[in-house]
Parts: structure tokens; C-alpha cells; sequence
């Protein structure tokens, strides 16, 4: 085992006194039944304290009964099946854009689902949910970010130069207060008097948005005219710095160079105090010259050790390699926070994925984030991105299968969400299948319709064992309802022929009680499916000799009777009760049975009346049973002795004609 | 089909349909009715598609489709109709049916009309009810016709408490949709494949027909009559199979056609334009069958296929006789003739689509991903 990696976190139970009473409790797919018991921890309290009387269910996904988190369950599910589809031949270029469009389209659906939260945290009306939606728009906004660092770094894989232009974007899609504020200046009547304005311009050198600074500066000019030389140049400092635009075929030696030019461009005004006069011109100069007692000054509006990062490297070391990241990442922490407070788990989670230690970041958020579903989507796209291959965990399967698992365990502890976990569990393909197996067969089915869902997926899967209990379940809830075709269809679907015979049986003895078959429209309509068992052929058979009967084609219905006797088709209990059909037949005014056909038909009744056993009890009852059973043996032999004359006679006379 | 809007309703969806337009009236469908599903608390729902400008504060887009009002719906949503403007049928797997009527006042929903435990089943000797899930509704004024697991056909008068007729076991397996076929005559059909013509006029529990599906029994889960020709029958079976019927003659359907994957939940021929059909299915597709590609060729083929050439008279208005050619085109047989064009409607498939309805060119479908897709331009 490995060592805990921080302390578990402890769940009240309001009510249970673990501290009185021993609490007993029982594992669930995802959830928990916990409740008291009766024993007391001290053997010696006499005292009968009355215990709590209710047992409770925890649940440790609770993010899954979210109704706004619903949809991010639910979009992305569609977005993880197509990544699973991308062609594995796809290499090179080609595969990498598919895949950035894939954690594209994860981010852009956690931040339709943040804007959701956020609206409905604003519209929440007491406070308590209102805060509760606010901490969860602040868990959806960490997860974006965190995804989009390792999108950058993982996915994208970004080389030198663009990977700084990929983290400004990084910051400037997370640090947007600076949207809000520069409206509000410009909305004023006159923004360079506004009491933000120098914030504002300092935000935007801060954030690299040098054109928009320098317009903001050739307001304050028009105003002031006073420093509008020293705005003019700070402005040319700000639209000569060279950047490395997407579409240049410059090098990157190119842009290092021009850049020292620049930089020293920029030493040079510092050393000739031309901002002397103008110390916010200054500052801004040395934020521009990444002067790091300077930064640290604007904390406040750098508001994270992360943007102050990525402003640092911005003006200092704008083509910084990825490999060195980590060493800045660290020292910008260290000098942000100061020594003042300490890193949270957020800043861990950054930290290690500018370490490029993928493993870490996941460790990381599984820990410190309430649900499965950005670990097990972020980690099976770095495992598409072929990151993850090497590692594999002591227990179970690799990292990505055991969090995808996870993940779906969740999904089908929900009673709506289940069948996203289905394919969740398609993919995994070591234990993928008998998490399945185990958690399909717990899915209670109220209605036919959710059952021939859950019998789709099993079918699909060719699970037999679970489509035969599923229909089982659905056959043996039909009989309990007296619903005796729907029980049938569901033992042929099913190919369960005990089942079928059960069943079989029920429709005969309905039979013998009432004198006529219910639900016809099944059993005429039978075809191939009759053959499941010998009951159910019976019972179709003998359904189609009243058929024949009724239609007067008494031939046919006669030698169908004995051919299910003699084939032994018939169960020996119900050769009575055939036989007994045989007697109209016997006495029609023409010959129906051969005389042949007649001494099987004797056989048969002489081999069912030496079976019977003798009457050894005295029952009144049972005596008077025998005495009809007697009765219609009688009756029968002289029918058949009856028949076999007249049988005799006609052929004999056929024969003579 | 360039715009296809989808919006993820956090339930899965089990119904759609579209509020009928007066009739007359040159509205287009701007309201539709959804019914949810396997939700701890399931409820039936109106939606606009109209625009709402400004109102708009889910930071929708236009075009997006609005919650005007939902209800809680007891149990499982598992048919939903529109009796009139204002009134709603549900059906629901507690076997209970009930009529809710919408206030366009004050944008809400109440229930009007209630029958509870219009399905249940009748344990083995004893009386005791133990419910059974209605599966499928049909409404004509004033009348409600209602089907369900138990085998039970229901006639329901909207103002009545009791029900007006009853047939108990009327199948002895689980019927699975209902539609008219001319009044008072309904069609139903069930799990073993079978078609069951019933006329409310006779009495006794015994079908005026049967039609079946030959040989492999499979079930049927859906059922839509031709709007203008009434005995031309759509059904959708387990096996994805769609199969038209024409009852006046045989037992078997006329043509079987080879569509989903998996279970066709249902089945719609376009109210106006009949010879457009649409199915959806467990297979998470949704496909539009057109049958009216070459319309006028294709008549002239008909006609001289043997039919009464009297029949074709040069007084017979072109429209006429395309829509003469509709009616061959569903009951054609003959598949060498590739006259049926299909296309698939939704961009990539998942889970299952489960309803659908058409008016006019409009089209609303509802899927276990909980998203709604409507689409306005049905025939661009």
C-alpha cells in the first residue's frame, strides 16, 4: 500500500453518536447505508440511551445530482464518444488538431455550464444556495483553467515562442475583470481623470495588451498635455516591441535579437530618466523591462502568482523554453507568496503541470475536486495524446481505465444517468466489461420500455447471461400479474424452456378449469418459437387439434390427438384429459379412427389405468374421485370398443368392395 | 436542415409534441409539450420556440427554444397528446392518465382531469390493483383512448370519470401504441408483431382483425395512420423494421423496409405533406423518408402499371394525381425501384432519440442525452 496521501476528510452524520454507539455500515455502488447500532461502546452503561432510528445513505458523488452539472455529463458524453472514434491511423498534424479541438469542445462546455451556475447564482434567491452555486461557478472556473494550462502543455505541445503567446491567452481568458473595468473607464466622461485609469493601464501592459495601453495613453496625452512627449515615447516602446506573430517565417534567433535591441531601447530611456517626471510612466516602463521588485509592487492587479509568471517571462524571457518553465513557475511562486501564505491546492495542481508531471495533476485533482468527471475525461484525452502509457497502477487496470470506472460507477449509482456510464464502460477494456455486467442487473426496471433498453445494451454486448435474467425478471413479474402471454413472450425471448414449460403448464391448467383457452392470439401465432420445449409444442399442438375441431376436420384433429400421445409429447397427467377429447370424436356417426389408430388409443388408456396406483387410504374425497375417474374409463373403453367394431367393419368392407 | 438547434434539458426526454395550430389559421408550430423520463421527479413541460427578444436570460441565442412552464408528472411520462390548444393527455407508468390544461395567462399548468389506475393489473384471486404502466394514448375529441402493459383498451370521455368503455384483456401481451384509423374504429398494436383493428361499435373483447408480421413475432412499438389515405398504416418494430400496411387487404404489411439498428420508437407521416415520413429509434437516428422524389414520373409509371387508366383523366388537377402517386409510392412493393429517399437528421449519434412530432416545417425530438433538437426548416 502507499502512503495516504493526505488525511481523509470526515463526514458527520447528524444524529449518530459514534462516540456512544457502534455504527454498522454497507458498501453500495458508489453510495453507502450507514446506521446505528445497539451496542454500546461501553460494555457497562446500563443505560438504554434510545437510539437514532433512521438508516442513512451516503452518497460520495453528490456533484452527479447537480440539474446544471447534468448537462456537462451529458454534452460531454457525446464529445468522449467521438474521441474514442478518431481514427487511430490519424498522425502527426492531423491528429494533434483533432484532439485540441477535442479539449476545445470539453472547455467550451464547462464554461457554458460555468455561465449557467453563474446565472443561476446571481438569480438564487437565499443566500445559502446563492453561495452554494458561487462555490461551485469557482470549482467549474478552476477546472477550466487548470484544463486549458494542460492543453497548452500537453496537447498542443507548444515549442518556444508560441508557448508564451498560448499562456498570455491563458491568463487573459482567466483574469478578465479587466474587460469589466476598461468599459467602466471608457464609459466615464473623461477617462483619463477616471480614478481607475492607471489600474487600467497598468492591467494591460501587465497582460501584454500593449495597442490597447498605448491608446489609453494617447488619452492621457490629449489631456495632459504636460507628459505627452513621454506618452509618445512610451507609446512607440509599446508598438515597437517585437512579438512573434502566428503567420511570421521569422526565427526565433530573428526575434531574440531584435528583441535585446528593444530591451536596451527601452534601458537606455530608463537610465536617461526620461519618465523622471511621470513616476507611473516609469513603473510601467519597468513592468515593460520585467523588473521583478516592480511586478511584485502590483500584486493586486496581477491578483496570482500565475499571471505574474507569465508577465515575467512576457518581459524577460519571451522565448522561454519548456523545460524551464518549471523554474520559473517556482520562483514566481515563492516571490509572490512571499513566504506570506502558503500554496493551495490550486497552485499545486499549476505548479505540477509546469513540472510536466501529468501524473501529479491528476493525483492532484482528484484529491482537491468534489467528482470524478474532470479526471477521468482530462486523463482519457492525455491518454488519447499517448501520455500516459507507462503507467500502471498496482491495483486494478491502468490509470485512465480505473478513473473512467470510477467515473461510471458514479454515473449508474444515479437513477436518470446511467446509461451515459454504459459507454463509459465500453471503453475500458479490461474491467470495462464486468463493472457492466454487475451494475446492469441492478437497474430496477418499472416499466417494459426501460427494460428493453437495459436488454438493447445487454444484446448489443451479447451479455446472455444478463439478457436471460432480465427477461426472467420481466417473465416472472408478468406471472405474479397474471399476465400469462406477456410471461410466454418474455421465456421465448429469453430461450428459457423451464421457464416456458412453467408457463405452459399455467395456460393447461387454466385450461382444465375453465374449458377454454385464454390469450389465443399468442398461442395460434406460436411458429418456430413452439420448438423451445416440449410443453410449449404441447401446448401448441393441442391448441391447434381445438383449431382443427372446431374447423370439422375431424381426420386431421384425430390423428393429431394420438400422435401426441404416442410421440410422448403429451405429459402422462394430461393423457386423460386428451382422451377424454377423443370421445366425440369416437362417437361421430362415421368411422374418424382406424382401427389401428383405435388400439393405440387402448394402449394408451390401459397403460395410464395399470399405472394408476391402488386405493390404499380411505379418503371421501379421494374415493369419489376415483369413482369418476372409474366412470370415464368405462365410458371410454366402450366408446373405443364401439369404435374399433365399427372400425373393423368399414374397413373390412372398403377392403371387400 | 442547416439549423438544428439542440438544448440540453437536464431529463431525459420520453415524449415531444407539437401544440396543434388552430385550424385555418396560418400560424406556424411555435409550441410543443415534452414528458420526461426516469427522473426521480418526472414532469411534462411547454416550450416556445418563438422569439422572446430581450426576455432571453439563459444568454440563448435566437432561435433557442424557451421553458414556459412545466408541471410534476407522477411516474414515467410515456405517451404524451394534445387534446386541444389548451389540454394535454399524459400517460404515465403508475397506469394513471391524466389531462392537464395550460393557462396562457400566467404561463402555467394544472391538472384538469385525472384517471388513476385506468391500467393496472388483477393479481391471481385476489382484487387487489397493483398498477400497470399505460403505454400509449390517442386523442380525438371528446374521446381518449388508452393502451397499456395490462392488455387493456380504455375509452375515456374527457368529462367523464369513469371510463366510458373498457376492454380487459384485449391482448395477452403488452400493447404498445394506439392510433385511430377512422372513428370509432382504433388500431393497436403489441409485443408479438401483431396489428389489431378494433371498432368500438361491437361489443365483446374480440378485434374486428389481426394483422401480423410473419414468422419471427417481432414486437411493435410504434404506429401512425396516413393522414389522407386511412388504410395506409406505419409501423416501427424491436428490429428497427419499418413496415406499412394496408388494411383493407391480407394480413401481412405491404412492404417491409429494412431502417435502424434498433427499437423504432416512433413513426411520423408529416401531417400536411404525407408522403415525407419520419422515425427515430434506440439507435440515437432520426431519419426522414421522402417519397415524393419524382413525383410526377413516378405517376405516370403507376398508371401505366395496370391500374384503372380511367382514373387518370385530363380533368384531374396536377395536384391530384402527384398525390394519387403518394399513396403507390408507401404501398409500392417492388424495391428494385429505389423511390424512397432517406435522410439521417441529427449530426452524430449517441443515445437513443425517443420521440419526434412534425407540423408544418417544424420538427421537434427529444433523446435520453437529455437534449432537445428542433429543427424550422424542415424542407429548405
Amino acid at each position: 500500500m502507499e502512503e495516504l496521501d493526505c488525511e481523509p476528510a470526515i463526514t458527520w452524520i447528524p444524529g449518530v453518536n459514534s462516540k456512544k454507539k457502534q455504527m454498522c455500515f454497507d458498501w453500495g455502488p458508489g453510495e453507502m447505508l450507514l446506521c446505528e447500532t445497539s451496542f454500546s461502546k461501553k460494555v457497562d452503561t446500563s443505560e438504554k440511551v434510545p437510539s437514532c432510528p433512521f438508516i442513512y445513505i451516503v452518497r460520495k458523488d453528490v456533484d452527479v445530482y447537480s440539474q446544471i452539472l447534468r448537462k456537462l455529463f451529458n454534452e460531454s458524453h457525446g464529445i468522449f464518444i467521438g474521441l474514442q472514434r478518431i481514427e487511430e491511423e490519424l498522425t502527426g498534424k492531423s491528429r494533434k488538431a483533432q484532439l485540441v479541438r477535442v479539449s476545445k469542445n470539453y472547455r467550451s462546455v464547462i464554461r457554458a455550464c460555468m455561465e449557467e451556475m453563474h446565472q443561476v447564482a446571481i438569480a438564487a434567491k437565499d443566500p445559502a444556495s446563492g453561495r452554494q452555486f458561487s462555490s461551485q461557478v469557482s470549482i467549474l472556473s478552476a477546472m477550466e483553467l487548470i484544463w486549458n494550462l494542460c492543453e497548452i502543455l500537453f496537447i498542443e505541445v507548444a515549442p518556444a515562442g508560441p508557448l508564451l503567446l498560448h499562456l498570455l491567452d491563458w491568463v487573459r481568458l482567466h483574469v478578465c475583470e479587466v474587460d469589466s473595468l476598461s468599459a467602466d473607464v471608457l464609459g466615464s466622461e473623461n477617462p483619463s481623470k477616471h480614478e481607475s485609469f492607471w489600474n487600467l493601464v497598468t492591467v494591460l501592459v501587465l497582460q501584454g495588451r500593449l495597442d490597447e495601453a498605448r491608446q489609453m495613453l494617447s488619452k492621457e496625452a490629449d489631456a495632459n498635455p504636460s507628459c505627452a512627449s513621454m506618452c509618445r515615447i512610451l507609446g512607440d516602446l509599446m508598438r515597437t516591441m517585437p512579438i512573434l506573430s502566428p503567420g511570421n517565417t521569422q526565427t526565433l534567433t530573428e526575434l531574440e535579437l531584435k528583441w535585446q535591441h528593444w530591451r536596451e531601447e527601452c534601458e537606455r530611456h530608463l537610465q536617461d530618466s526620461t519618465f523622471a517626471a511621470s513616476p507611473r510612466l516609469e513603473a510601467l516602463c519597468k513592468i515593460m523591462l520585467g523588473d521583478e521588485a516592480t511586478l511584485l509592487e502590483h500584486k493586486e492587479l496581477l491578483s496570482n502568482w500565475y499571471h505574474f509568471l507569465v508577465t515575467r517571462l512576457l518581459y524577460s524571457n519571451p522565448t522561454v523554453k519548456p523545460i524551464d518553465l518549471h523554474f520559473y513557475a517556482q520562483s514566481s511562486l515563492d516571490m509572490f507568496l512571499g513566504g506570506e501564505s502558503s500554496p493551495e491546492p490550486l497552485d499545486n495542481i499549476l505548479m505540477a503541470a509546469f513540472e510536466f508531471d501529468i501524473h501529479q495533476v491528476i493525483k492532484e485533482c482528484s484529491i482537491a475536486l468534489s467528482n470524478w468527471w474532470f479526471v477521468a475525461h482530462l486523463t482519457d484525452l492525455l491518454d488519447h495524446c499517448r501520455l500516459l502509457q507507462s503507467h500502471n497502477l498496482y491495483f486494478g487496470s491502468n490509470m485512465r481505465e480505473f478513473l473512467l470506472l470510477e467515473y461510471a460507477s458514479g454515473l449508474f449509482a444515479h437513477h436518470s444517468l446511467w446509461q451515459l456510464g454504459v459507454d463509459y464502460f465500453d471503453y475500458c477494456p479490461e474491467l470495462g466489461r464486468v463493472s457492466l455486467e454487475l451494475h446492469i442487473e441492478r437497474i430496477p426496471l418499472n416499466t417494459e420500455q426501460k427494460a428493453l433498453k437495459v436488454l438493447r445494451i445487454c444484446e448489443q454486448r451479447q451479455m446472455t447471461e444478463q439478457v436471460r435474467s432480465i427477461c426472467k425478471i420481466l417473465a416472472m413479474k408478468a406471472v405474479r400479474n397474471n399476465r400469462l402471454g406477456s410471461a410466454l413472450s418474455w421465456s421465448i425471448r429469453a430461450k428459457d424452456a423451464a421457464f416456458a414449460t412453467l408457463v405452459s403448464d399455467r395456460f393447461l391448467r387454466d385450461y382444465c378449469e375453465r374449458g377454454c383457452f385464454s390469450d389465443l392470439d399468442l398461442i395460434d401465432n406460436l411458429g418456430p418459437a413452439m420448438m423451445l420445449s416440449d410443453r410449449l409444442t404441447f401446448l401448441g399442438k393441442y391448441r391447434e387439434f381445438h383449431r382443427l375441431y372446431g374447423e370439422k376436420r375431424f381426420a386431421d384433429a384425430a390423428s393429431l390427438l394420438l400422435s401426441l400421445m404416442t410421440s410422448q409429447i403429451a405429459p402422462r397427467s394430461f393423457w386423460m384429459t386428451l382422451l377424454t377429447d377423443a370421445l366425440p370424436l369416437l362417437e361421430q356417426k362415421q368411422v374418424i379412427f382406424s382401427s389401428e389408430q383405435t388400439y393405440e388409443l387402448m394402449r394408451c388408456l390401459e397403460d395410464l389405468a395399470s399405472g394408476r396406483p391402488g386405493c390404499g387410504e380411505l379418503d371421501a374425497q379421494r374415493l369419489q374421485d376415483d369413482d369418476i375417474e372409474t366412470t370415464k374409463v368405462e365410458m371410454l373403453r366402450l366408446a373405443l370398443a364401439r369404435n374399433l367394431a365399427r372400425a373393423i367393419i368399414r374397413e373390412g368392407s372398403l377392403e371387400g368392395s | 436542415m442547416e439549423e438544428i438547434y439542440a438544448k440540453f434539458v437536464s431529463q431525459k426526454i420520453s415524449k415531444t409534441r407539437w401544440r396543434p395550430v388552430p385550424s385555418g389559421s396560418l400560424q406556424t408550430a411555435e409550441t410543443f409539450a415534452t414528458g420526461s423520463w426516469d427522473n426521480e421527479e418526472n414532469c411534462v413541460s411547454l416550450w416556445s420556440i418563438g422569439d422572446f427578444g430581450n426576455l432571453d436570460s439563459d444568454g440563448g441565442f435566437e432561435g433557442d427554444h424557451q421553458l414556459l412552464c412545466d408541471i410534476r408528472h407522477h411516474g414515467d411520462v410515456m405517451d404524451l397528446q394534445f387534446f386541444d390548444q389548451e389540454r394535454i393527455v399524459a400517460a404515465s407508468s403508475t397506469g394513471c392518465v391524466t389531462v392537464f390544461l395550460h393557462h396562457p395567462n400566467n404561463q402555467t399548468l394544472s391538472v384538469n382531469q385525472q384517471w388513476p389506475a385506468a391500467h393496472h393489473h388483477t393479481g391471481p384471486g385476489s382484487p387487489s390493483y397493483s398498477s400497470a404502466p399505460c403505454t400509449g394514448i390517442v386523442c380525438d375529441n371528446p374521446e381518449i383512448v388508452t393502451v397499456g402493459e395490462d392488455g387493456r383498451i380504455n375509452l375515456f370521455r374527457v368529462d367523464h370519470k369513469e371510463a366510458v368503455r373498457t376492454i380487459d384483456n384485449a391482448d395477452s401481451s403488452t400493447l404498445h401504441a394506439v392510433t385511430f384509423l377512422r372513428t370509432p374504429e382504433i388500431v393497436t398494436v403489441n409485443s408479438i408483431g401483431q396489428l389489431k383493428i378494433w371498432d368500438f361499435r361491437q361489443q365483446g373483447s374480440e378485434p374486428c382483425q389481426i394483422l401480423s408480421l410473419t414468422g419471427d413475432r417481432v414486437p411493435l412499438h410504434c404506429v401512425d395512420r396516413h393522414p389522407n389515405q386511412q388504410h395506409v398504416v406505419a409501423t416501427g418494430g424491436q428490429d428497427g423494421m419499418l413496415s406499412i400496411w394496408d388494411v383493407r387487404q391480407g394480413t401481412m404489411p405491404v412492404s417491409l423496409l429494412k431502417a435502424h439498428e434498433a427499437e423504432m420508437w416512433e413513426v411520423h407521416f408529416h401531417p400536411s405533406n404525407p408522403d415525407h415520413l419520419f422515425t427515430c429509434s434506440e439507435d440515437g437516428s432520426l431519419w426522414h423518408w421522402d417519397a415524393s422524389t419524382n413525383g410526377p414520373e413516378k405517376s405516370s409509371l403507376f398508371y401505366q402499371g395496370g391500374r384503372s387508366s380511367t382514373f387518370l383523366s385530363h380533368s384531374i388537377s396536377n395536384q391530384a394525381s402527384v398525390h394519387q402517386s403518394l399513396i403507390s409510392s408507401w404501398l409500392s412493393t417492388d424495391p428494385a425501384k429505389d423511390r424512397i429517399e432517406i435522410t439521417s437528421l441529427l449530426p452524430s449519434r449517441t443515445l437513443s432519440v425517443n420521440s419526434l412530432d412534425v407540423l408544418g416545417p417544424c420538427l421537434v425530438c427529444g433523446t435520453d442525452a437529455e437534449a432537445i433538437y428542433v429543427t424550422r426548416q424542415l424542407f429548405s
